[in-house]
């Protein structure tokens, strides 16, 4: 198989120049400045708007099988990872029966090997048993059936010494422990962020000082442990603060942030919008902008979507009883482009960001544009415009605020196995 | 009625906080046109005849639930109560379903009370009868609210220009909340008044002043507007005994000095006596605590009126 691509924009995270990309058998044979001849390629392109980054991964996924297939299932999951352009797709262990053990990891992988979709699928196995907080995992054995990491995803290990035990655990076997940040005292039967709209609404309010003491034990943690930790979806200005912080020390932190995070704020929730309804919660104008900031000097490695689908029955009720979470693999691709729009961040930070940080964090090896190396591109058209609805998304969940919402910007093709794949 | 340039247009009444002046006032006169009714010796009017007005409760309740049956019926409104205890809904109906079973059935209008915050504006979202918001958790209790501004307006002769202390549990309370809404659109001055954990500094970006100690708060004060403390909250860390609340921060015959000497004192009910407010304060002269709920027939009257009818229908009988 022979694939051209010409007249492109090739993006990594280290330059963005304009070549002409020649793929045989799955590998890049040329990179060249004059075009290269489209006789005899199976595949050939040729449009000056396209961006060719290295493949993107998001590397905090819900796909809910086993258990929960009515939300999603892994096929529904993976089409929707191909559709937002991603080559790889890391799933939490938050499904019925828990990824705890390498039965559920390895039915995961195989389920999504079955597929033939051009999307690698990398379990995140819990840290306890049950996602209990009790219990540690077999990390070893989950290692070698595949799990690139081990997290509590939505379930924060409240002990303190178990949390340690697991860091230290894990950091044997060179796995990054996930952290979803949060002090559930604090922020039990909380709807949204506390403040100015939980006051109007008469909601329950979750500070953002829950996730703050969590970030800040994690941390602590991290520090006691010296081992590799990675915060996941970090949603506050403060908690930015103290990422920056320890990094500075030398804490061998990372930590991701979500479109939701830098688009939207707690105003969305305004009408009783369960579709805004995540934990962490929406925050406000400062603590977007304080992301932002956190996006354009490298505090925040890592754009993940968080994707949480819910049926529609799980919204389309009361805001309290409401779940939380949004689907977010079909539009991170263009939230992350508004970026770039903004000036927040350029094109090569999107590269280091959806491909090579996330695939460095899971002990992946990350794709390289480069003569000799394997062909794993995400393809762009950064300036497509279309309209998000019901009919385009695929996922079988439709629970994301941007439904009706123009987007700018849409992942055209996928490059993987030696494949060109059209989205 | 005389405001011939004002029509109204809602058929939901979800809050007050998106009303404007003119509906507010605009409802407070037309219930005052009711108020009439109310006086004679035979209280029906044909207004709502052929109407159907159900009431949803999802919490208890008394004064309001009675209050907006009775409001239909004197309307010739027919009237439907429907429990929880004994619906569906303890079968595991949700909201939504349970709204267009009802809406198949023809009914005109939808009484609810929730203790979900938002419960009534997410139903008047897809609901084609008209929704009445009979309190919705911490959100919004609009019909009390306007009873409230009636009752001041009858003692007070005025609805603005006032200072209003509202005492208690705010941060839990849509009394409060909808009373301040509609108190900052008519230009009082509204006090919110108990301990931080009941009154968060947040409310200040609605105009409330904030006060922490009941001595400050009722300085010079016109109404005294009292809360129900919830004891429940009591376990959770709010406040510690009800012997210290009502200490510190219930209306009694010490702590009532510090209002203006003609101040009237009001509460939504039900009351705890003793805790937030003294038996000889809420038995007493300046307490107006059963005109309120004599306002609450006449408004609830107005709003069936106003969302049933648009106010078009000419009735003869007023």
């Amino acid at each position: 198989m022979k694939i051209v691509i010409n007249d492109a924009t090739i993006v990594t995270s280290t330059g963005v120049f304009r070549k002409n990309l020649l793929i045989k058998d799955g590998r890049i044979v040329r990179i060249e400045s004059v075009k290269i001849r489209s006789t005899n390629a199976d595949c050939f392109i040729e449009d000056k708007n396209l961006l060719v980054f290295p493949g993107f991964i998001d590397m905090h996924v819900h796909l809910r099988e086993p258990g929960y297939e009515y939300k999603e299932d892994i096929a529904s999951g993976l089409k929707a990872a191909f559709n937002g352009g991603f080559v790889g797709v890391a799933c939490m262990a938050n499904t019925n029966p828990v990824n705890d053990n390498a039965t559920v990891t390895n039915f995961i992988k195989c389920k999504a090997d079955s597929l033939g979709l051009p999307v690698s699928v990398y379990p995140i196995a819990a840290i306890t048993k049950g996602l209990m907080g009790e219990n540690l995992v077999e990390m070893g054995e989950l290692k070698e059936a595949g799990a690139v990491a081990f997290s509590d995803d939505g379930m924060p290990v409240s002990n303190a010494d178990i949390l340690r035990r697991a860091m230290e655990y894990a950091d044997s076997f060179g796995m990054p422990v996930i952290c979803h940040s949060e002090e559930p005292t604090l922020s039990k039967y909380g709807v949204m962020n506390e403040g100015r709209v939980s006051t109007l609404l008469g909601l329950k309010g979750i500070p953002k000082e829950a996730e703050i003491l969590g970030i800040y034990k994690d941390l602590c943690i991290a520090r006691l442990t010296n081992a590799r930790v990675h915060i996941a979806h970090v949603s506050t200005k403060e908690g930015i603060t103290l990422i920056r912080k320890a990094k500075k020390e030398g804490i061998k932190v990372t930590c991701e942030t979500c479109p939701h995070y830098f688009t939207l704020t707690e105003e969305a929730m305004l009408g009783y919008n369960s579709y805004a309804k995540v934990n962490p919660p929406l925050r406000t104008e400062d603590d977007v902008e304080a992301i932002k900031q956190a996006l354009a000097d490298g505090t925040i490695d890592v754009i993940a979507s968080d994707h949480a689908p819910h049926h529609k029955d799980e919204k389309e009720i009361e805001i309290d009883k409401a779940a939380f979470g949004m689907i977010g693999l079909e539009t991170m691709v263009p939230l992350t482009l508004e970026l770039v729009r903004q000036g927040v961040i350029d094109f090569k930070d999107m590269a280091e960001k959806l491909s090579r940080k996330p695939h460095q964090i899971l002990g992946l090896k990350p794709p390289t544009i480069k003569v000799g190396e394997e062909a794993v591109l995400t393809i762009v058209n950064p300036t497509e415009e279309w309209l998000l609805n019901e009919e385009n998304i695929a996922s079988k969940s439709k629970n994301t605020p941007f439904l009706g919402a123009r987007l700018v910007g849409k992942a055209k093709y996928i490059v993987k196995k030696g494949e060109l794949f059209e989205i | 009625m005389e405001d011939n340039n004002f029509s109204w247009k809602r058929k939901h009444l979800t809050g007050l906080y998106d009303l404007t002046v003119e509906e507010i006032s605009f409802i407070l006169k037309t219930a005052e046109a009711f108020e009439e009714v109310l006086k004679r010796d035979v209280k029906k009017v044909p207004t709502l005849r052929g109407k159907s007005v159900l009431t949803l409760f999802y919490e208890p309740s008394t004064r309001t639930r009675t209050s907006f049956e009775m409001a239909a019926k004197i309307l010739s409104a027919d009237t439907i109560n429907v429990s929880v205890a004994t619906s569906s809904v303890t079968k595991g109906e949700t909201l939504k379903d349970t709204i267009k079973n009802f809406q198949t059935m023809g009914i005109d209008a939808i009484v609810i009370r929730h203790q979900s915050s938002g419960a009534a504006e997410f139903v008047s979202k897809f609901a084609k009868l008209s929704i009445i918001n009979g309190g919705d958790g911490w959100h919004e209790h609009p019909t009390q609210a306007l009873l409230d501004l009636l009752t001041i307006k009858e003692y007070k002769k005025a609805i603005s220009g006032l200072k209003v202390a509202i005492v208690g549990d705010v941060l839990h309370s849509r009394v409060a909340r909808s009373n301040l809404f509609a108190l900052k659109k008519l230009d009082n001055e509204v006090r919110f008044v108990g301990p931080k954990t009941f009154v968060p500094e947040y409310f200040k970006d609605f105009g409330a002043v904030v006060c922490h100690s009941i001595e400050d708060g009722l300085e010079d004060a016109d109404v005294v507007m009292m809360l129900r403390i919830q004891k429940e909250r009591m376990g959770k860390g709010f406040y510690p005994t009800e012997r210290e609340y009502a200490q510190f921060f219930g209306l009694n015959k010490n702590t009532i000095k510090f209002a203006k000497p003609d101040a009237i004192i009001m509460h939504p009910g039900p009351v705890n006596r003793g805790l937030e407010i003294s038996s000889d304060i809420l038995d007493g002269e300046r307490s107006v605590v059963l005109s309120q709920v004599s306002k609450g027939v006449a408004v609830r009257m107005a709003v069936l009126y106003l969302l049933l009818t648009g106010g078009d229908v000419e009735d003869s009988n007023k």
